[in-house]
């Protein structure tokens, strides 16, 4: 059979040494009832070149970026991952290794990650960080949730609804069960930005933490200097969520404008788009809140013979120690995705970060004007932006088939998340959208 | 700061920010013309402390601390509940063929027909394997997998009136299963196993109430017994109008042997990076499916992959839903890892590597039982559990053993868990062991066994052979150092 090694003579000798005559011995503990009808009705086993063949059959019906012009974005971000990204993730020691639980033979996960956490701590301007969490959106609940536990008494939780959608979907899911938590949403303004003075209005000493992306889910980029000013007049936390982190390369990180958690979607920084999973979320907050962050962390420390070695610490706060009462209940996490965003930021480097992003920056600007410009095309919003934007298009669905049909999908279509913005779209643009397919978007929306 | 290439490539490593040299970088990219848009109030300059290095340099760093670790593909990795099988290299090819490793989760549906066949396939196959009626495949992990089918449950009963207050949970739980209890908004109340380990139907009668929303069980259990009373437990619970939720973490001792679905369960989560072969990854990533009965399938998660006729569609308009758990559809990646195994080995496949992870713990367990001590005498499924106890004497732990099977070249099975065992040793093989593999492992543990009792220091201060000896955890809990900082420490 495939991957069981043993022959029909491994088997006899076994089941001999065990004393047992046939391997039904060994399960006719389990009720009869239950062992009748346990068959498996499925196809049997196939080769590996069948089932390549049958993988490649249900790849090849899909429309990939490999073939397709994509400029979608909207949390999820397609970006040039070097090779040696995918060398270091597929190398077996990091891929079939489990949570490093003991650390005298985990010391090269443990130091990726504890290099993991300074990299993000760097990269948002905050003082720690964890190992990491499921995705952006989870990261943004247990976000919330972390500020329920930090303030005790507060049950008010104001999300802008300039925050990712599917964020949005993810907190309030987290949150029906919690039944004294209160969700609020605070509407945003002409320029895309979460509205401060909708805020400063909502905002009490009821509020425990107000949450806005950074940039949000239109691309544009928030001032948080007045949401946090307000945030301090009635004692509520900040939280920014970035869905596109590669952006922290060129603007003022969250932790520079005093932000209290900092959490966000890693899948831009060196994981493959893959349908949206598996990327990771990061999760930073200040120090002071260490000992309420979830997840994992991995610190520094000695062996008997002083030398350095990392271990997962302050796991008192986890659920395998501290089970009903631990801060959240991640086990298994996206350690691996992580490790590929250690590798990619650190080929990077510093000057590469900041190249990258700026290439994205220029690029999205010059096809944003050029859409304007040629294509007639209005701008929804006019705050900054990092690389995507939101335009509006005379009979948006009407017009779908014509970029399709040129292997062009020209951004998300935002209605059915803001019923209100029926002709908007939201197009995003990166290194990886070339010369020619700008062109082609460009002429097509030209095109009347 | 020192270099790492006058530490040899097997000890502690320099870190990546103690090494490379300003202005350094891999990465190549013509520069981009235009202004930026951003304005200066809003820019950040270059990150401090980045890492300044070349290609090579950082590949042979990260290969360097690669050789520091332990995993499947160089050592044995018995650690029980985890179930470390080999993780097929055909899986990786079909993960990362580009139209699945390139597909963007917001493009319309209808330009990724092959994507949600496969995924409704993939829920179809676990359905039959674990005997449910509907599948979602959006939680992340196991862990998110519980806050789910929790959700599914409390919406049920809150739809009948009443969401109730508590979780049943035995002792014997895997500590996440409190935790998921705590997050979904109840209270736990612990069910303590009888003498063999087991849960009695009994115990849960009396614990049951109209307070209590469900009784969250693994079967196998931890110690690697099936929970035989099973049926009478779940009638007990269902009698009082709970659920029965099973943590599908022990699957692989299951597929072609019994059912959930036929045990009375309503809903449980399948870890496939447990039973379905995907890599744990050093920590993730996972993913957690969740299985229902037909009357929780109003529940699920949206939005839903529905098929009518040839094709899938993407639907939201299902008002019972607990809404989403996670964002787009959980991680594809390794669903797609899943389906590639599952449709290698088929039916038989499948059934055999269930099979075979029951006969390798069991011929574990006999080859240790005389040396180690086993605190429960019920048949072993596809774990076993031993305990310190025989070698306390000479004042050995299980921590000790554990240390000293690094020495050997053999991962530790998982230690001090379950809970209610005291200096619990929790092996579990796998089927993808051979014999040979199984025996090296029980002489190894022999030989510590002897070493305990004629050399005890050895093993009280192992391990002797790892890039770092035993590390001072206590010091990094009371003096947390979470990241490098220029200059070191913070």
């Amino acid at each position: 059979m495939r991957y069981t090694p043993h022959t029909a003579a491994d088997k006899e000798r076994m089941l001999r040494t065990i004393g047992a005559s046939a391997f039904e011995d060994l399960i006719r503990h389990i009720p009869a009832a239950l062992r009748q009808n346990a068959q498996i009705a499925l196809p049997q086993g196939l080769t590996e070149v069948a089932v390549k063949r049958r993988m490649a059959a249900l790849a090849g019906k899909n429309a990939s970026a490999q073939d397709w012009s994509l400029f979608l974005g909207g949390g999820i971000y397609h970006h040039a991952i070097p090779s040696a990204v995918d060398a270091i993730i597929s190398r077996a020691e990091f891929a079939t290794s489990y949570t490093p639980y003991q650390p005298e033979v985990s010391q090269g996960t443990l130091q990726a990650m504890y290099e993991f956490q300074t990299l993000v701590c760097q990269l948002t301007g905050m003082e720690v960080a964890n190992a990491g969490v499921y995705d952006g959106a989870s990261a943004a609940a247990e976000a919330v949730l972390m500020a329920r536990r930090i303030q005790d008494g507060r049950h008010r939780v104001l999300v802008s609804r300039a925050l990712h959608p599917q964020y949005r979907q993810v907190i309030a899911t987290f949150l029906r069960n919690l039944i004294d938590v209160e969700l609020v949403e605070i509407p945003f303004s002409a320029n895309g930005a979460t509205d401060a003075d909708a805020l400063a209005r909502a905002l009490d000493d009821r509020a425990m933490c107000v949450v806005v992306g950074y940039p949000n889910f239109f691309g544009v980029v928030e001032e948080l200097a007045p949401l946090r000013a307000a945030c301090d007049r009635h004692g509520a936390l900040l939280a920014t969520v970035t869905t596109e982190p590669l952006s922290l390369a060129l603007l003022k990180p969250p932790g520079a404008w005093g932000a209290d958690i900092a959490v966000g979607e890693g899948q831009s920084l060196g994981v493959p788009m893959s349908l949206g999973g598996p990327g990771y979320g990061f999760f930073a907050s200040q120090k002071k809140f260490v000992r309420s962050l979830p997840g994992r962390l991995v610190g520094e420390t000695v062996d008997g013979e002083g030398r350095r070695g990392f271990v997962l610490t302050l796991s008192t706060r986890e659920q395998h120690i501290r089970r009903e009462k631990a801060t959240s209940n991640i086990c298994t996490s996206q350690s691996l995705c992580a490790l590929a965003s250690t590798v990619f930021m650190s080929l990077l480097g510093k000057s590469g970060m900041r190249r990258l992003a700026e290439v994205n920056a220029r690029r999205a600007h010059r096809v944003r004007d050029r859409l304007v410009e040629e294509a007639g095309l209005a701008p929804a919003f006019s705050g900054p932006f990092f690389n995507e934007f939101v335009v509006n298009v005379d009979r948006l669905s009407e017009r779908r088939s014509r970029f399709f049909a040129k292997r062009i999908v020209p951004g998300v279509e935002l209605e059915k998340w803001y019923p209100e913005m029926r002709d908007a779209l939201l197009v995003c643009v990166t290194e990886m959208n070339e010369e020619q397919e700008i062109e082609e978007l460009v002429g097509t929306f030209a095109a009347r | 700061m020192s270099e790492p290439s006058q530490r040899g490539s097997r000890g502690p490593q320099a870190l990546i920010f103690e090494s490379g040299s300003p202005g350094r970088s891999a990465f190549f990219w013509p520069e981009e013309t235009g202004a930026s848009g951003i304005p200066d109030a809003l820019s950040r300059e270059e990150i401090a402390g980045f890492p300044e290095m070349g290609e090579l340099e950082v590949l042979r760093h990260f290969t360097r601390l690669s050789h520091l670790n332990f995993s499947i593909e160089s050592q044995f990795y018995p650690l029980g509940s985890c179930t470390m099988k080999y993780n097929p290299k055909v899986n990786e090819v079909a993960a990362r063929m580009p139209c699945f490793a390139l597909l963007h989760p917001l493009i319309p549906p209808e330009l990724i027909p092959g994507a949600f066949e496969l995924l409704t396939e993939l829920e179809t196959m676990l359905a039959e394997i674990a005997g449910m009626d509907a599948v979602t495949l959006q939680p992340a992990a196991g862990a998110q997998g519980e806050l789910t089918g929790l959700m599914l449950i409390r919406a049920f009963l809150a739809e009948r009136g009443n969401p109730r207050k508590k979780i049943l949970v035995p002792d014997t739980a895997h500590g996440t299963n409190p935790a998921s209890s705590t997050l979904c908004g109840y209270d736990v109340v612990q069910i303590p196993s009888n003498k063999q380990g087991i849960i009695e139907p009994e115990a849960v009668e009396r614990a049951m109430s109209e307070d209590v929303a469900a009784l969250m069980i693994t079967n196998p259990n931890t110690l690697g017994v099936f929970e035989r009373h099973i049926q009478a437990i779940a009638d007990a619970v269902h009698r009082r109008g709970g659920l029965v939720y099973l943590d599908g973490a022990n699957l692989n001792a299951l597929m072609g042997i019994a059912k959930p679905g036929h045990m009375g369960v309503d809903v449980l989560h399948i870890n496939l990076h447990k039973t379905f072969s995907t890599p744990h990854g050093g920590g993730g990533p996972g993913a957690g499916p969740v299985g229902v009965k037909a009357h929780l399938k109003d529940y699920l998660p949206v939005p839903r992959i529905v098929k009518s006729g040839d094709r899938c569609e993407l639907r939201d308009d299902f008002p019972k839903s607990v809404g989403r758990v996670r964002s787009f559809f959980g991680n594809f990646g390794i669903l797609v890892r899943a389906y590639t195994y599952m449709i290698s080995l088929g039916s038989d496949g499948l059934e055999d590597a269930s099979r075979m992870a029951v006969l390798n713990a069991n011929y574990v367990r006999k080859r240790l039982e005389n040396t180690y001590f086993l605190p429960s005498p019920e048949p072993s499924m596809h774990e076993c559990v031993f305990t310190d106890r025989n070698q306390q004497k000479d004042g050995v732990t299980t921590l000790d053993i554990a240390k000293r099977l690094l020495d050997y070249g053999f991962h530790p099975p998982t230690i001090y868990f379950p809970l209610v065992v005291s200096g619990a040793l929790m092996i579990e093989p796998t089927e993808t062991e051979t014999r040979e593999t199984l025996d090296a492992f029980a002489d190894a543990m022999t030989a510590i066994a002897r070493e305990a009792k004629e050399e005890p220091a050895v093993v009280k201060s192992a391990p002797h052979t790892t890039p770092v000896g035993r590390l001072d955890e206590a010091r990094a809990a009371r003096r947390p150092v979470l990241r490098w900082e220029p200059g070191g420490g913070d």
